[in-house]
């Protein structure tokens, strides 16, 4: 490649550059639409330039919508400290429970366990509204409809299969001699385990945690039918926007730009993590 | 009483049976080297003692307590991994440290101990260093020196100098006995080298599918070996091996060799018209200028000079191949073509052709 030519460089900046804007620029239409009136919005032809307003954050934040219709009320720093929330606690009990069950399906062979763990993982396959639907029935009876834990219950289904799955694979890429050797020296298998396993699977538990997280934070169906509006995530809340008097762009885009911040954000910051050196080189490979 | 005990020890996966009925004791400050070829189960037999991996039957039975079922934390081993299996998110000191910090010994003791360890180990320079930045014989030592600085009841090195270059090995098989006899160390050593398993064990265990066919002092091994697969595990090159038939005939025991009737002692009469393995080490070839009574007609097919020694490639009027090696390089080269030779007959091995054991000669 070192050979290329400055032509063929330049050939190859263009197919980048052009990669670059065709996924980008969604993003960039929805950032300047989100400063614009649905007046500016809907103009024909549309155009770059427009007198930027905050009024689209300012409804969201303050919660009074108004349209030609009247004032409405929506509840959309709710559904963001909802689905803050449930996708924050989600990945935490997922990560709680699918760590160490990641662990055994990695290091020990035991009846039944690759059994175990495949029908774990069709629940990723299982279309979500065919659970759904017994599941609200079974929801009713012990009062967990319309609750967070049902919610971080349900969840599950989205965060702990992935986290099963992504982690026990880092844990096997992990030589067992090294867990080995801390016992040798005298240390517990518990202790092996969250000195060392866990440690040393920082890098992918973090990946996992995160894949996870972005899952759960863009979930629709299950809090839709099984949440009510104050339970709601934004995915859900965002329906509001619909309303009456027509489709509320310019605040849909606010309310993008806000829900996607946290997990852009998130992601930036741990793609430090997902990147730093997997292989630690201990063990000579 | 033995430091540590192996006894009757049985381990299969599935239905392959890796190590069957396994004993072995080892002293007190005693280096056993587990010497076999890759696969003989060696490795398995060091993780049973470290507890790391379970038995189906058996027990062991180290300083006098049966630790069978105990977890590898509660046995007071000290292991170094064939993969070094350093910690690699934690410094070179508290690698070695780690050892130590499970027993909640004060600090200034850890420091202490550690330090002292690194010195003898030379790598007090690199304790600050994660295990990514040390080099592959700074690990190894790095490894060793946590198996060592807990004072084990019982040493177990895998195959520790199996990773690390030739020179390394060179100069830590010089090192390794002496440390290990002030360490007061009882230690079981896996290798796959025997000239590592003769510089370094008090006695060899060899180990041959699973069951230990001799277990003996290195000079026992090369000289007496028990069957023939140790005797061609020992000697490079290895023994050359013959089928004969020794016969008592009127001028006393014989067998018939490349096209000869050549004697050998008459200790080995029990042998007399038994199917047999002549085994003769390369050293125990002669090659002379001039016939006589004792010699065979040979061809000297090949000559290779190493420095220290040179290995004669020779070929019988019957088409066998022979490896002789002759100490010392020749001044001027010896000359390909035919020639002369005899064996030492005091330093030939008979084997029994079925069963491979050794036929020992009779006491004088």
């Amino acid at each position: 490649m070192e050979h290329a030519s400055a032509f063929e460089r330049a050939l190859k900046g263009l197919a980048l550059a052009l990669i670059v804007i065709f996924f980008l620029f969604p993003i960039f239409w929805i950032f300047l639409v989100s400063f614009q009136t649905n007046e500016d919005i809907l103009r024909i032809p549309p155009s770059l330039f427009f007198t930027p307003t905050f009024s689209n954050y300012q409804a969201l934040i303050s919660g009074k919508l108004a349209t030609t219709a009247g004032n409405l009320d929506i509840a959309f720093m709710k559904n963001l400290w909802n689905s803050v929330l449930l996708s924050t606690m989600s990945v935490a009990v997922a990560l709680i429970l699918g760590v160490p069950a990641a662990y055994a399906f990695a290091r020990f062979k035991f009846r039944l366990g690759e059994d175990i763990a495949f029908t774990l993982l069709s629940f990723r396959f299982a279309p979500p509204l065919l659970v759904l639907l017994p599941l609200s029935l079974y929801f009713q009876q012990p009062g967990l409809i319309d609750t967070y834990a049902g919610l971080i219950w349900v969840y599950q289904l989205i965060a702990l299969p992935l986290i099963l799955w992504i982690v026990r694979g880092y844990f096997e890429d992990i030589s067992p001699d090294i867990e080995h050797a801390y016992r040798v020296a005298g240390h517990s298998w518990w202790s092996a385990f969250t000195r060392i396993a866990v440690p040393l699977n920082g890098p992918g538990i973090a990946a996992a945690g995160l894949l996870a997280f972005i899952f759960c934070w863009n979930n629709f169906v299950f809090a839709l039918i099984l949440a009510s509006a104050a339970k709601q995530p934004v995915t859900v809340g965002a329906l509001a926007f619909v309303t009456a008097s027509g489709i509320q762009y310019g605040q849909i885009a606010a309310a993008i730009v806000l829900s996607a911040t946290p997990t852009l954000a998130l992601a930036l910051y741990a793609q430090r993590y997902l990147v730093e050196g997997l292989s630690l080189g201990a063990v000579k490979g | 009483m033995a430091q540590l005990a192996i006894q009757n020890v049985h381990k299969s996966f599935q239905s392959k049976v890796v190590l069957n009925d396994v004993s072995l004791e080892l002293d007190r400050g005693e280096i056993v080297c587990v010497f076999g070829p890759s696969g003989s189960g060696k490795t398995l037999l060091l993780r049973l003692v470290a507890g790391v991996e379970t038995l189906d039957s058996g027990s062991i039975v180290l300083a006098g307590q049966d630790v069978t079922d105990a977890p590898p934390e509660r046995r007071g081993v000290g292991m170094a991994f064939q993969n070094f299996a350093l910690f690699p998110h934690m410094s070179a000191f508290d690698n070695v440290a780690s050892a130590l910090t499970a027993r909640r010994l004060p600090p200034i003791l850890i420091q202490e101990k550690v330090h002292k360890i690194a010195a003898l180990l030379k790598i007090g320079h690199v304790l600050a260093h994660e295990p990514r930045e040390l080099s592959n014989g700074q690990k190894e030592r790095a490894a060793l020196a946590r198996a060592l600085v807990a004072d084990p009841k019982i040493l177990l090195l895998d195959d520790p100098l199996r990773n690390v270059d030739a020179k390394l090995r060179y100069e830590m098989r010089l090192e390794l006995p002496p440390l290990l006899k002030n360490s007061g160390a009882t230690a079981l050593y896996v290798t796959q080298d025997y000239k590592e398993a003769m510089a370094i064990g008090d006695r060899i265990a060899v180990l041959i599918d699973g069951g230990f066919v001799q277990v003996a002092t290195p000079a026992e091994i090369y000289r007496e070996p028990a069957t023939i697969g140790v005797a061609r595990l020992f000697g490079d090159p290895s023994i050359n091996l013959v089928p004969v038939e020794p016969l008592i005939r009127p001028e006393g025991l014989t067998v018939h060799f490349a096209g000869c009737v050549l004697p050998i002692p008459i200790s080995y009469e029990s042998a007399a018209g038994r199917a047999c393995m002549l085994g003769l080490r390369p050293e125990a070839i002669m090659v002379d200028a001039a016939p006589s009574p004792d010699t065979f007609p040979i061809h000297v097919a090949a000559v290779t000079p190493l420095n220290e020694k040179t290995l004669l490639l020779l070929r019988t009027h019957d088409g066998r191949e022979l490896i002789a090696s002759e100490a010392g390089a020749d001044e001027e080269p010896r000359r390909h073509g035919p020639a002369h030779a005899h064996f030492d007959s005091n330093a030939i091995l008979l084997f029994d052709a079925e069963s491979g054991e050794r036929i020992a000669p009779r006491e004088p």
